[in-house]
């Protein structure tokens, strides 16, 4: 796989950055006009970062992601994934996608579903248990592995989908709300396994959120958007010690860091109807 | 078992109701037989010969179930059951067409499926056709394919099969199209993020997810199967088939052979619709998509 090349843009020499997203826009033509779900966005994301991407509905948060997964291609600027275009970076299994649902296949058993993607990429038999224990350990689902996926409650299936985006040893994890339509106690928890897990593999995670006290718990930095058009309104580099318990969302740092990205939210009309 | 007492009661409801209209229909018939004859008949009398006609108007339910004895179960025992005069063999001679005939057309139906899901053309093109020849009745255009087939030396059992196959592929194609454009968005893009390939998301997504669409489709499938199979029976002479069964009887006013036949038409696809009804609970469950 291609390492992390430097790349000279705009006459500043950028360091070894993940993905680099440089005046990126992207409209949709639609019946009702143009809408501009990206407008000017630039951003560099080192490698092990955890980044937070926040704002209301419409502000561009998913669409950036999706760009990342080249499952959208912009229409202007230029973006690249580890140093290639996101086309290549797919094709180099450079990242793992984590959906809003868990999407799990419901013929098929969790470890079967881990082993999906190791099958479609070829890998050999004997690597694919291998990898799916390695995994399911990783995520807290040891012994599970021949579960269907109605067995498990709603936030075991996310972390199989979690298990499932880790399987193929990407170093970028992607992921669109994925605790959004669970509860906020088990929200909790899964934040909490997140961040060990996190710390444990080093990804460089994208994490896109309704949720400030999401955000600010998981990220080292978070990029506050708004929408119409889609953009950039404020990065805020988090303070908060890597070393995260629950009941820092407590401690004033804290609340300060989450009245920042309130701030940001309102500064872009985020509020407004 | 809850369901027994229902279902029971609807069955004795049908029961009572075409005794009654038996008593009804065959009345006349009763009446003017005893007029000519000079006879007064009591009211008793008059019921129970509405139920003994040889060639009632509508035979009693216990002549028809005797007549479905008489042909089947009886000639089993005395070992028969294969002749001429047995519903069992017309019985297989048209299960036979319905089932080759039901084989193409699933064949096709599923085909056709894959081919519009994935080509824009034929999504185009194909749906239209598909519908348009479901609107030509089956009974003018069923003697033509005989006839044509029959020209070229095809005959017997492929022609009746063939009109199976005509009425039964369209409830496939509709089903496994929706079937196979089931998965939602979210989970075809999650395939995209593998990069896997269009015949990879078939077989381990669009394929799977379409399975209990399959299954309704093929139920619908199977009875049109063997009500082309009947028809197709229909125009080669009234020889062989439940068809033969049907029209012959209505040749010589026996109602009670109509009937009966009409009966172990309904027996047979009962019967099918009940073994893909079971093969589809074992595989859904197996798949662990029973709901």
């Amino acid at each position: 796989m291609a390492g992390p090349v430097a790349r000279p843009g705009k006459g500043t020499i950028v360091k070894s950055a993940v993905i680099k997203a440089d005046h990126l826009d992207l409209v949709f033509q639609t019946n009702d006009g143009p809408v501009h779900a990206l407008s000017d966005v630039s951003l560099s994301i080192e490698k092990g970062e955890f980044v937070s991407f926040i704002g209301p509905s419409g502000c561009g948060k998913t669409t950036f992601l999706r760009c990342v997964a080249a499952l959208e291609h912009p229409t202007g600027g230029s973006l690249s994934v580890n140093g290639m275009t996101p086309d290549a970076a797919r094709q180099a299994r450079s990242y793992g996608y984590v959906f809003q649902a868990a999407g799990l296949y419901p013929w098929r058993t969790i470890a079967k579903n881990i082993k999906l993607p190791l099958e479609i990429m070829g890998f050999p038999r004997a690597e694919q248990e291998e990898r799916v224990a390695r995994v399911l350990e990783l995520v807290d689902l040891k012994g599970f592995g021949n579960k269907y996926p109605w067995q498990l409650s709603g936030g075991m299936q996310q972390r199989a989908s979690i298990a499932r985006a880790l399987a193929f040893d990407a170093d970028i994890l992607l992921m669109d709300e994925p605790f959004g339509a669970l509860d906020e106690i088990v929200r909790d928890h899964l934040n909490e396994q997140l961040l060990a897990l996190w710390a444990r593999t080093g990804k460089t995670c994208l994490f896109v959120t309704h949720s400030i006290p999401e955000a600010v718990y998981l990220s080292t930095r978070i990029v506050v958007m708004s929408p119409r058009p889609g953009r950039i309104t404020d990065v805020i580099e988090s303070p908060l010690p890597k070393d995260r318990p629950l009941d820092i969302r407590d401690t004033a740092q804290f609340l300060e860091v989450a009245h920042r990205v309130r701030e940001g939210l309102r500064a872009g009309h985020a509020y407004d109807d | 078992m809850r369901s027994v007492l229902p279902i029971l009661t609807v069955v004795m409801a049908i029961l009572a109701l075409w005794y009654g209209a038996a008593v009804m229909l065959n009345r006349q018939w009763t009446l003017d037989q005893a007029a000519r004859a000079g006879q007064d008949l009591t009211i008793a009398q008059i019921v129970a010969d509405t139920m003994a006609q040889d060639r009632p108007k509508l035979p009693a339910p216990h002549q028809v179930g005797a007549e479905l004895w008489n042909t089947t179960g009886a000639m089993v025992l005395e070992g028969r059951a294969f002749t001429r005069r047995s519903l069992i063999w017309h019985g297989w001679v048209t299960l036979s067409a319905t089932l080759v005939g039901f084989g193409i057309g699933t064949g096709l139906g599923i085909l056709l499926a894959v081919g519009i899901v994935h080509n824009r053309a034929m999504d185009m093109s194909v749906m239209p056709w598909a519908i348009a020849s479901q609107t030509i009745p089956i009974l003018a255009i069923a003697p033509m394919i005989i006839v044509v087939l029959n020209s070229v030396g095809i005959s017997g059992l492929l022609p009746k099969a063939i009109i199976s196959a005509y009425l039964s592929f369209f409830p496939v194609v509709v089903g496994m199209v929706a079937g196979l454009r089931s998965p939602d968005r979210m989970q075809l893009d999650l395939l995209r993020t593998y990069s896997a390939s269009p015949s990879q998301a078939f077989w381990k997504l669009r394929w799977p997810s379409s399975m209990p669409y399959l299954f309704t489709s093929l139920k619908v499938g199977m009875a049109a199967s063997l009500v082309g199979a009947i028809v197709g029976e229909l125009p080669t002479g009234a020889v062989r088939g439940l068809g033969a069964r049907l029209l012959a009887g209505s040749y010589y006013g026996q109602t009670v052979q109509i009937w009966s036949a009409l009966f172990a038409a309904a027996i047979l696809a009962a019967t099918l619709v009940g073994i893909i009804g079971l093969i589809q609970r074992i595989t859904l469950k197996r798949m662990g998509m029973a709901r």
